[in-house]
């Protein structure tokens, strides 16, 4: 139902100086070929297909849907009545959706983020008994999928009384193995041990340090674990279809999701249109951050790779 | 009323699957000591009268207007309508609440076909104990007996879908096809449509629980007999082998649209008139209204195609239930909303708002009978409904574990849709898989 970017397709890895970056063109040059060419001009169409056909159908009043061919446009433009049409549906109740959706975001994802840097940082230069089993556990917890732990989430939540509560949503968002592993492997390389020796003998205190000297050099590090886990609570379907039953509480994706069921019930109003529209509008925010952070994305993800 | 998940479906009917398991086994433990104390209509009144705060989790739409005309006679009753999901999804939330002990609703909207899992598992309460009994002659047949599975009342009927067929006159006259009355009628009539329009099929099918058993259910097969705890599965008994024969030949013969139902290509195949029948429950027409809106005024109602010519059987197809989980914290003003909707004053609201009634008060009302549907050029459809639900096939029952048979049904004679395995062995095979799921549940299995 959510059409998400490929990080495959977005995220190139390279940009480095300039001058190995002229190099590496050069002998790409010579070593073009057609047959690979044609295999990723594929995977191209391949990714961006769905997002055409989801902009095209988005246009189209729901008569226009069955009677028109699907990936061109059908005569009568309805784009914009669509678009107001699914803010209105049901006392706005898309609105509503969008700002829990935002909301789960915000403290999810940027909590996660918050907790990924801090922990990363000191797992990459702090020297504690136990880095060691630490290490372990989050490796280990990097292979174990969201979805597998949902249910035994659920009774642990039901016992503590939080279910069909927003925080039932944020808490287990809050934990991102693999941001804190990104961010470890990241803060190992992007932080010289001579810096931090330095900045102590100048007499900056731990926290002056962390904020002011290594901050900065984290900071595409995490922007990268950012849209991870912004990507990953914005689509978050699982988790939520198992914790919330107030529609009030939804985000997008339930709401969506709930919007579809309503052809297949009876007496229940089919709105393939507005699940169209509403599936555009639920995309174009996650489409805006990758764009505005693709940069910090890119340097991010080719850092994480270099050892020094 | 049935629910066509795709890619989830598996994911949900193993969380399912794991938590029943648990629910049985409880259940299990504390076996007779099913205590449920009468509660008398002067203690539910008093409920009223006192006031609070109830939960219903329910997809069907014409309860939002229930509700609000509830609340406004009874204004200490606050009502919260919580849509957690059609059919699946909501079993699969009602069960980890149950299973949990917490965020239990005071009522839950749940389909014929489920009941009895849930009955089974007690996680419901039995209504006999609110004097449920008193109803006796309020619902039609099929679904008051439905409801009254596992030794008690485990729910109230709110809808019912005695079926009908549903045709596309339009594109009967143009290739000069007649009604079909009964199933063999009914396959020449594919073949002759097909033969003059490639692009027509006599109705879609990939394989549909609900309509494989309700067709079964008409021809009179009994495949699951259920007594407590002992099951007894048989899909090769004379009614689903009637069955069995006749579609074979549809599938055989490609006579079929391969179009999911629900799916938005059955919305525009209805519209279009690809497909040009649908044998299915009752509701349908405000399915049709509001999915199909172009095809308006070409298609008609006629009764159900016949496996013996001039005979009268039919059968029930979705249809749904509202019932009192155990563990809701207020059983006694759930039931007066309960007794509300499905058999006081909200009957009539929901009738006028498209929903197809159980009652046979409504069912027999002149008006109710004389409604004029001009999605069908104005014919009187409910007369035929009405007819249909006074013939339904009796005996018939559903397993304790369908949710979960069902969620396995395309794995098993979904295959004979795809492949050329015989519609028979699919039937086979679905039988041993279920018949194992419900051994493993701790049922005898016979």
């Amino acid at each position: 139902m959510t059409t998400h970017p490929h990080p495959t397709t977005t995220a190139a890895p390279k940009p480095a100086p300039a001058r190995a970056a002229r190099r590496a063109v050069r002998r790409d040059k010579q070593r073009r070929s057609p047959l690979l060419t044609a295999l990723t001009a594929l995977m191209l169409i391949y990714s961006l297909v769905p997002l055409v056909w989801l902009l095209i159908n988005a246009s189209k009043t729901q008569e226009g849907l069955f009677s028109s061919f699907g990936l061109w446009f059908d005569d009568d433009f309805a784009l914009f009545t669509n678009i107001r049409d699914t803010l209105a549906y049901d006392n706005g109740v898309f609105v509503r959706w969008l700002l829990n959706t935002l909301l789960y975001v915000v403290l999810g994802a940027g909590g996660a983020t918050a907790l990924a840097t801090l922990g990363g940082y000191a797992l990459a230069k702090f020297d504690f008994p136990g880095k060691r089993g630490v290490f372990a556990v989050v490796i280990g917890a990097v292979a174990v999928p969201g979805t597998a732990l949902a249910v035994p989430t659920f009774l642990m939540f039901s016992k503590l009384g939080l279910t069909n509560t927003p925080w039932a949503v944020i808490i287990p968002s809050l934990i991102s193995p693999f941001g804190l592993y990104l961010m470890w492997t990241f803060a190992a390389s992007a932080i010289p041990g001579e810096l931090l020796e330095a900045a102590r003998v100048d007499g900056a205190g731990e926290l002056r340090t962390f904020l002011r000297i290594c901050m900065p050099l984290l900071a595409p590090g995490i922007v990268t674990v950012a849209l991870f886990t912004m990507v990953a609570t914005w689509n978050n379907y699982f988790l939520p279809l198992i914790m919330l039953k107030d529609p009030d509480w939804y985000p997008l994706t339930l709401g969506l999701n709930a919007w579809n069921d309503q052809a297949a019930t009876a007496g229940g109003q089919a709105i393939f249109h507005l699940v169209i529209t509403g599936s555009l509008l639920t995309i174009l925010p996650l489409l805006a951050a990758f764009l505005f952070l693709q940069r910090y994305w890119q340097s991010g993800l080719a850092a994480g790779g270099v050892k020094d | 009323m049935f629910t066509n998940r795709r890619a989830f479906l598996r994911t949900a009917a193993l969380a399912t699957a794991a938590i029943t398991t648990a629910a049985l086994a409880a259940c299990g433990s504390d076996d007779g000591g099913d205590t449920t104390t009468p509660v008398s209509a002067d203690q539910v009144q008093a409920a009223l009268d006192k006031g609070g705060s109830i939960t219903v989790w329910a997809w069907e739409p014409t309860l939002k207007q229930v509700v609000t005309a509830f609340e406004a006679k009874y204004p200490k009753v606050k009502v919260n309508l919580v849509n957690a999901g059609t059919g699946n999804d909501q079993y699969t939330a009602l069960q980890n609440a149950v299973a949990a002990g917490s965020g239990v609703p005071d009522v839950a909207q749940i389909e014929y076909y489920a009941l009895p899992q849930f009955a089974l598992g007690k996680s419901l309460t039995d209504l006999a104990a609110f004097g449920s009994g008193e109803l006796d002659g309020t619902f039609t047949p099929g679904p008051w007996s439905s409801v009254k599975t596992g030794g008690g009342t485990f729910g109230l009927p709110m809808d019912s879908g005695p079926m009908a067929l549903f045709y596309n006159k339009e594109v009967f006259d143009k290739h000069k096809i007649e009604v079909p009355t009964t199933w063999d009628e009914y396959a020449a009539a594919a073949k002759k449509l097909h033969a003059a329009d490639p692009k027509a099929y006599i109705t879609n099918d990939t394989g549909d629980a609900g309509f494989t058993t309700s067709l079964i259910w008409q021809a009179g097969g009994k495949p699951f007999a259920v007594d407590g705890t002992n099951v007894k599965l048989n899909l090769a008994d004379e009614g689903s082998t009637k069955f069995a024969t006749t579609w074979q030949t549809l599938i055989s013969d490609k006579l079929l649209a391969p179009v999911g139902s629900w799916s938005d290509g059955w919305y525009k195949g209805l519209g279009d008139g690809s497909i040009a029948t649908l044998v299915i429950g009752a509701w349908m027409p405000a399915n049709l209204e509001s999915g199909v809106p172009a095809a308006k005024g070409k298609w008609r109602v006629a009764p159900m195609p016949q496996w013996t010519a001039g005979a009268n059987a039919a059968a029930e197809n979705g249809g749904s239930s509202l019932a009192i989980p155990k563990a809701g914290p207020n059983n006694a003003l759930g039931y007066a909303f309960l007794k509300y909707a499905t058999a006081g004053e909200g009957v009539k609201i929901r009738v006028d708002n498209g929903a197809f009634p159980a009652t046979t008060a409504e069912l027999k009302s002149a008006e109710f009978l004389g409604k004029e549907f001009p999605y069908f050029g104005g014919q009187k459809a409910n007369e035929i409904f009405a007819k249909s639900a006074a013939d339904v096939v009796p005996g018939w029952s559903y397993l304790p574990f369908q949710v979960y048979a069902n969620s396995i049904f395309n794995d098993t004679v979904g295959q004979a849709y795809v492949t050329n395995k015989p519609l028979a062995d699919g039937l086979k095979a679905w039988q041993e898989a279920s018949a194992k799921y419900g051994k493993d549940q701790g049922f005898t299995v016979g």
